[in-house]
């Protein structure tokens, strides 16, 4: 179910973690909250959880005003950055606890228990003890706790912060299938722009407690509304006020000056598997970079030392 | 379905929980010797010589001194009022460090340095404020004095701080967003305290409800002046033994010593293993 954020501020004593922010999620939505850390993510999405007050503002989920319902009665999963199992119970109570908070028969929640431990893939695990689970193990138990009630909406904070690189990007790929498989509207926290946008189809963008820009992965990229979000979201060069994205910068043999090519010396070249790094110096004296394939390197020849011609595009300046 | 790649993954990067690091067992070899020795000369010698002098006069003898109408009386007295005091101080011993701990109030540093009074003060001064507060034209205007609620109310002093500060630590560290979980999957606050905290304080709370009740089983200072120490009425095991001993009754002594000390050693073990048991898969 949608979910409207509208104009929430909210401060700790004197600091402001929200300024003025608005977003809207779609009924269904994958959407990220996207930012460095102490951008004010978290408050959002505990603010949208009930888990925090705003000072100012309202949060509606399905059309409905809930900023001052309390965060039970508010029908959020949510899915917390360290998971926060409940140590002294079985996976098989931690799912089922939002059941029987609920009341619900003992076969209403064994039936709905094995349904979310198979569909996280825990299945043989619901006996064990939080401290017996591996991390990602038990972020997937908590997100099929999170799960269990049937929320309308599901925010995930740092869902893969805990976890280490190569698992991180499997779990991704799993989450982006699960949510395919059950379509509950959702929000998850992130640092990491990558993780963004491989995972989600809409990315807020925070920045100091505010929203720089909300777009789909690729409308960030090619159209940064500023600085900040074209620099966050992706490499940049910066030669003076201006940026430019160094697969942008077109690499050609020395002494090639068509439309308006500058010399280049090459300062240093970095194989980094399928792509290469070649670091210039333009005849100002400024460094760049620029990201070329293996193909243009070999073709080239590049190697240090080398004086060649680089293409830069138009930079894009903000105001 | 079988656990896919990522399970297998996660199973290969999830740390050891369990056990202990191999390479601390043969470092501890000596200090476990040195334990040995100390607890040795500390408890277990004593603890010997008591068993041998409470057996000296044979089983008959033991016999007839524990099951004596005044012993009884006074070991009765003494068991009934420690487990009035451990269910008292796990109630408020669990409440005085939820409100130390969760609550911000003027004046909170002070309560939480007088938690520790009982413990710093030498029993027989805590004795002698009780007697002046609670005692004859004292200003709580009620004399308890020489009552069965006096030694009560004298255990309860002395044992305050066990609860308290054993369950304190275990409140502070205990993460929030469990509760907060708990909370945004339904559950009111009354059910979040029942399922969520409390399971989690219980073995703090069995472990310094043992230690106030093995502490009240052989408090002297305290009870010694407010009780009265009246026969049959208000006089607890230990204030019994002191008074056997004056007497030359040496074997009798040591023999209510012993039920005592059975007593104590039974109600730690239950609460350990109680604990142990409540906190296994505590990670
Ligand atoms: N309960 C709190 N009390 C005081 N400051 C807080 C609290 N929660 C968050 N903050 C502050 O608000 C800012 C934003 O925090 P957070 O929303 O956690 O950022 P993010 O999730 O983007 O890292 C941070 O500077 C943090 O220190």
């Amino acid at each position: 179910m949608a979910i409207e954020v509208h104009n929430v501020t909210k401060r700790f004593g004197s600091f402001t973690a929200l300024d003025d922010v608005s977003v809207t999620v779609k009924d269904g939505a994958l959407m990220a909250l996207l930012g460095p850390s102490g951008s004010g993510k978290s408050t959002l999405l505990r603010i949208i959880a009930g888990l925090e007050t705003p000072d100012a503002g309202n949060v509606s989920i399905a059309g409905q005003d809930l900023t001052a319902a309390p965060a039970r009665t508010r029908g959020v999963g949510f899915v917390f950055q360290h998971y926060a199992p409940f140590k002294h119970m079985t996976v098989y109570d931690n799912v089922a606890f939002g059941l029987t908070v609920r009341r619900a028969s003992k076969n209403e929640v064994n039936e709905r228990v094995g349904e979310l431990l198979s569909l996280v893939r825990l299945d043989g695990l619901a006996k064990r003890y939080p401290s017996q689970l591996s991390g990602g193990q038990l972020q997937r138990m908590a997100l099929a706790r999170a799960l269990a009630p049937q929320p309308k909406v599901l925010l995930l904070d740092e869902p893969f912060g805990a976890l280490d690189v190569q698992v991180r990007g499997e779990l991704r790929e799993w989450l982006r299938r699960l949510h395919e498989e059950i379509h509950v509207t959702t929000i998850f926290v992130t640092h990491d722009q990558e993780e963004a946008m491989d995972v989600a189809g809409q990315i807020v963008v925070m920045n100091g407690g505010r929203i720089e820009q909300t777009g789909t992965p690729r409308e960030l990229y090619e159209q940064p509304v500023n600085e900040f979000v074209m620099s966050f979201i992706g490499p940049v060069n910066r030669l003076g006020d201006a940026l430019l994205r160094p697969h942008d910068i077109q690499i050609l043999p020395g002494g090639d000056f068509a439309s308006g090519a500058v010399e280049a010396l090459v300062r240093r070249v970095v194989h980094l598997g399928f792509e290469v790094r070649v670091e210039l110096t333009l005849p100002d004296g400024r460094d760049i970079w620029a990201q070329v394939t293996r193909e243009t390197t070999a073709e080239l020849e590049l190697e240090e030392g080398q004086i060649l011609s680089a293409r830069l595009p138009t930079p894009r300046l903000f105001a | 379905m079988s656990p896919g790649p990522v399970s297998q993954a996660l199973e290969r990067h999830s740390p050891r929980r369990r056990g202990l690091p191999a390479g601390g067992r043969s470092a501890t070899a000596l200090g476990n010797g040195l334990l040995a020795g100390y607890l040795s000369v500390l408890v277990l010698l004593p603890v010997s010589a008591l068993l041998a002098s409470a057996a000296s006069g044979g089983s008959a003898a033991f016999w007839q001194s524990v099951s004596g109408p005044e012993a009884v009386a006074a070991l009765k007295l003494t068991l009934v009022a420690s487990a009035i005091v451990v269910v008292v101080n796990a109630l408020f011993g669990t409440l005085i460090a939820w409100v130390l701990v969760r609550d911000e109030f003027p004046g909170k540093r002070v309560v939480n340095a007088l938690i520790d009074l009982p413990f710093a003060l030498p029993t027989v001064v805590a004795g002698v404020v009780l007697l002046a507060l609670y005692g004859k034209g004292g200003p709580a205007g009620i004399d308890i004095t020489f009552t069965r609620a006096a030694v009560g109310l004298a255990l309860l002093f002395v044992t305050l701080p066990f609860v308290v500060r054993s369950v304190q630590p275990v409140l502070i560290e205990l993460d929030r967003s469990m509760e907060e979980a708990a909370g945004s999957l339904g559950a009111g606050s009354w059910t979040v305290f029942r399922r969520i905290v409390l399971p989690n304080l219980t073995p703090a709370i069995l472990s310094g409800a043992a230690l106030s009740f093995a502490r009240a089983l052989g408090e002297f200072g305290s009870v010694v002046l407010i009780s009265g120490n009246l026969p049959f009425k208000t006089e607890v095991g230990s204030v019994y033994i002191f008074n056997q001993v004056e007497n030359d009754n040496v074997a009798a002594a040591a023999s209510v010593s012993v039920v005592l000390l059975a007593c104590a050693l039974v109600v730690l073990g239950a609460m350990t293993w109680l604990s142990r048991r409540g906190s296994a898969h505590g990670g």
